[in-house]
């Protein structure tokens, strides 16, 4: 029976995405000319785990462009290619690539492969040129490896080639049914093989597990062009299993490295020699005191994988098991207590509840807390963009990173990452100048662009800032009078300025570009932040930099609540939003046309908010408007809800709507109470929009009348 | 979900389930009434019937929907079949009964949904194959959401196609 292969795409996907992101951060801290084998191996078996994968599933387009890259990179790891800002550039497209081709996979789209092309050519170009020196020998000069290689190599005669290959499998390697035998004999297809075993891993005959593989065979391949590449085509299939160590060598070497005591012959096989060197010390090369080089590699391999897929910090696990396991012995410890309850245990029984509270409690805030994730979730995008914009637009800008510890609710995490975007690639094209600007005033050549993340308070505090321009504010002023928002008069205070940057349509750049410079960037950014309960600030100071403050609530999950009754109804109001509560004086509440109240609340006249009229229950009758009213903030507007009664305040869990029903207009979520019942919280940000359409409605039908009448 | 496929399907395949003893595929429906008629929904569907308790109101929502109750920690939205269907109102009192299904969106996902209806009747095995197509119904647009007609004796069950009822709900948001 067919096995469906499609179930295990969702995983090959979030393998290979993760994967990507690995490929990406590597190649950033990827130095030209560097010679860091660690990196360049994790950013190969990246790739080597995608091309695998999408071999195995079919996806072809993507294993062949993955195969180039796959080569480029193990030039390099073998140093045999040096490490050029070229050719990083390249990988870094391809990455982009292979994100965009596997999208298209994943949502089933058909799959454009013509930016693949375009890169594979540019491998192709890389490849053939020092890649070409490295196979065939011919004489190169890109660097000083390669050289060397060909140099070496040149002697011999054109198309010919000697190799050396030292195939060790692991042990498990036959229980996966892989023969070696049938891989060496695939070699001899290419040319003159000669062969001898390494016995170093052998075990005493009683101690041995006929199951394994213990031996290891140095190869020593001669022929007329053979390239790398039809030497890893024969181990394709088992280089995850074995550790292998292809070389290119010169005839002369070839000789002088022979084993000198060639024995036994094991292997048959027609056309080579086959020679067994019988290590003198065999038992004593069993201790585990020599432990082959291959092993420590692997043993690598494994940590590297595992520390992929752990996302939740294991303490947090832990505690959490702990406090299950404290919560379960309450809750025995009351159980007991109430098969033998009489009324004189009565105090156990308020003890046992309260610290089943506690336990309740604090099992709360660890689960909460397992929703955290560092914020380098978010910020970890940025080296790239930073460094690609720098190129698009001759910048020179180095990004520091502080904070990527701090934690933020997963939730939040995933809605910021828009926000950020934008307000480091308006850092980066409007805040930052041009190098040669820079030194013209007297700053370092290279500008620095800073993301950093703290706590305050209650909240999660992110800053995007540089130390580029600031903000022009005689540009602004400039630009506020032509779009006519300000006349020509008017003064700006810091704050006007402030807010003139965060209207929408309004842009200093002096030319559009695809980065920025539209107009419709910070009041997107504005209104994405505030969907998430949060603020957004910007300091300035002309000549030493910009920088945006975005304060976050810690988390989506739980807020903290003003209980309010309205009718029938209980809401709650968001902590955050409130600014004062006071007792309605009717004489302050003016009415206008007789549909619009304002309450005049010292200097200012705020909108009264009926909750039941804008939520469509019905509205109190004219001068019945209750007694409390809550003032609420958001935006820098005020605006008073009318309520019946202030009930208690307190932390509620949010719930959502949509799960069962579908978002709703002016509600945030809901919360179970400690009687049962369901209470909404209110959104105050909606709340406000709905009012304004209450009241543009109301003066609407006055209008409506009154051309009626004249009519 | 379209029984009469499935029943196709059971005898194509000649599986060996009950449905190979029987020509036709038998499923089962829980009825209720609803204003003097009896209505079914699959009984695979339904999670628990419930008495009624006060919902809690949501804004400027269609007066079909009566709000949300918490059904044990989730937020569940109760309907008014009575009202959904355009029916008189009726008081609730202490036998009103709100039925609480599981239904299926388009995106694959479940939601949990309470729909409120006079009372609970019985439980009927129907045979999928006897089931008939409900006429051109030219005065309700609710026969969107009926799967079919099944006679029982001298009764006639409406048989409702519950995650229909439901898309009906997602348009009706939209527009909303």
């Amino acid at each position: 029976m067919a096995v469906d292969i499609s179930q295990f795409h969702e995983m090959f996907f979030e393998e290979s995405f993760e994967g990507l992101e690995t490929m990406e951060n590597g190649l950033l801290n990827l130095q030209p000319g560097s010679s860091d084998i660690e990196l360049i191996n994790d950013i190969f078996r990246a790739a080597h785990s995608i091309k695998g994968g999408a071999g195995t599933f079919g996806f072809n387009g993507v294993s062949e462009f993955t195969h180039d890259l796959e080569t480029l990179l193990d030039l390099m790891r073998e140093g045999k290619f040096a490490v050029t800002t070229e050719a990083v550039e390249v990988m870094l497209q391809s990455v982009d690539c292979l994100v965009n081709m596997l999208t298209d996979l994943k949502e089933k789209r058909d799959v454009d492969y013509s930016a693949s092309q375009a890169v594979s050519e540019q491998f192709k170009v890389l490849l053939n040129e020092p890649g070409e020196a490295v196979a065939d020998t011919s004489p190169s000069s890109q660097s000083p490896d390669q050289e060397e290689d060909s140099a070496s190599s040149s002697p011999s005669t054109a198309g010919d080639s000697n190799w050396h290959i030292e195939f060790k499998p692991y042990p498990e390697v036959l229980k996966t049914g892989h023969e070696p035998y049938r891989l060496i004999r695939e070699l001899h297809e290419l040319g003159h093989v000669e062969i001898s075993v390494i016995l170093d891993e052998l075990q005493a005959y009683d101690e041995m597990d006929l199951a394994e593989c213990h031996l290891g065979w140095t190869i020593h391949l001669s022929g007329k062009d053979i390239g790398r590449d039809n030497i890893e085509e024969v181990f394709e299939w088992i280089e995850d299993e074995a550790g292998l160590v292809i070389e290119q060598m010169n005839t002369t070497e070839v000789i002088a490295e022979q084993p000198s005591t060639s024995v036994d012959t094991v292997v048959p096989s027609p056309d080579s020699e086959v020679t067994v060197v019988v290590p003198e010390d065999l038992k004593a090369s069993n201790d585990e005191s020599e432990k082959p080089d291959l092993a420590s590699v692997q043993k690598n391999d494994a940590k590297n994988q595992e520390s992929k897929s752990i996302r939740v910090n294991i303490e947090k696990v832990d505690s959490l098991i702990n406090m299950v396991g404290e919560m379960v012995i309450t809750q025995s410890m009351l159980c007991q207590l109430s098969k033998e309850y009489s009324s004189d245990r009565h105090e156990d029984l308020v003890a046992g509840l309260a610290e089943l509270e506690s336990n309740t409690r604090e099992l709360q805030e660890t689960v909460m807390a397992l929703r955290m994730m560092p914020i380098s979730f978010a910020f970890n995008r940025f080296p790239r963009l930073v460094r690609d914009i720098n190129r698009q637009l001759g910048k020179n800008v180095e990004l520091v990173l502080d904070g990527e510890q701090t934690e933020l609710d997963k939730t939040v995490m995933e809605k910021l990452g828009d926000p950020l975007t934008h307000l480091v690639r308006n850092a980066m094209d409007h805040g930052m100048e041009l190098p040669h600007e820079r030194v013209a005033k007297g700053k370092p050549e290279t500008g620095r662009l800073f993301l950093k993340a703290f706590y305050e308070g209650g909240a999660v505090v992110i800053q995007v800032g540089d130390d580029g321009g600031g903000l022009n504010t005689k540009k602004i002023r400039a630009k506020a009078i032509e779009s006519g928002l300000i006349t020509e008069d008017d003064e700006l205070s810091k704050e006007d300025i402030q807010d003139l940057i965060l209207r929408p349509g309004f842009s200093t750049a002096d030319a559009v570009s695809d980065l920025s410079g539209r107009g419709v960037g910070l009041d997107v950014v504005r209104s994405n932040i505030r969907a998430l309960n949060g603020t957004l600030e910007v300091q300035s100071k002309e000549n030493e930099g910009t920088t945006f403050s975005i304060r976050l609530p810690l988390t989506l999950a739980i807020v903290d609540g003003q209980l309010v009754q309205v009718d029938d109804n209980v809401y709650i109001i968001p902590l955050t939003a409130i600014s004062e509560s006071l007792q309605v004086e009717t004489k302050n509440i003016s009415t206008i046309a007789g549909s619009v109240d304002l309450y005049r609340l010292r200097d200012e006249n705020i909108p009264v908010v009926q909750l039941n009229k804008i939520f469509g229950h019905g509205a109190y009758a004219e001068r019945e408007i209750p007694k409390m009213m809550v003032v609420v903030e958001s935006n820098d507007r005020k605006m008073g809800i009318v309520v019946d009664e202030l009930l208690d305040q307190q932390q509620v869990v949010i719930k959502s709507l949509e799960a069962n029903y579908r978002g709703v207009e002016g509600i945030s979520g809901a919360t179970i109470l400690g009687d049962g019942t369901v209470a909404l919280i209110c959104d105050i940000h909606d709340i406000f929009g709905m009012s304004a359409g209450q009241y543009k409605q109301d003066f609407e039908k006055i209008l409506t009348q009154n051309t009626n009448h004249a009519a | 979900m379209n029984p009469e496929t499935e029943s196709l399907h059971a005898s194509e395949a000649g599986l060996s389930t009950i449905a190979e003893m029987s020509p036709e595929m038998t499923k089962q429906y829980l009825t209720f009434f609803l204003d003097g008629e009896e209505y079914g929904v699959d009984i695979l569907g339904v999670q628990e019937i419930r008495g009624w308790e006060k919902p809690t109101v949501l804004p400027n929502s269609p007066s079909h929907v009566k709000g949300v109750i918490n059904l044990r920690g989730t937020i569940v939205p109760i309907t008014d079949l009575r009202e959904r269907f355009c029916l008189d109102k009726k008081e609730y009192g202490p036998l009103t009964v709100v039925i609480v299904l599981h239904i299926h969106t388009d995106d694959k996902s479940q939601k949990v949904v309470g729909i409120v209806v006079d009372a609970v009747s019985d439980v009927y095995d129907i045979l999928s194959g006897k089931i008939k197509s409900s006429p051109e119904v030219d005065h309700q647009a609710s026969s969107e959401f009926i799967e079919g007609l099944y006679n029982v004796d001298e009764k006639m069950l409406i048989l409702l196609d519950i995650d229909r009822l439901l898309a009906e709900e997602a348009e009706y948001s939209e527009t909303a």
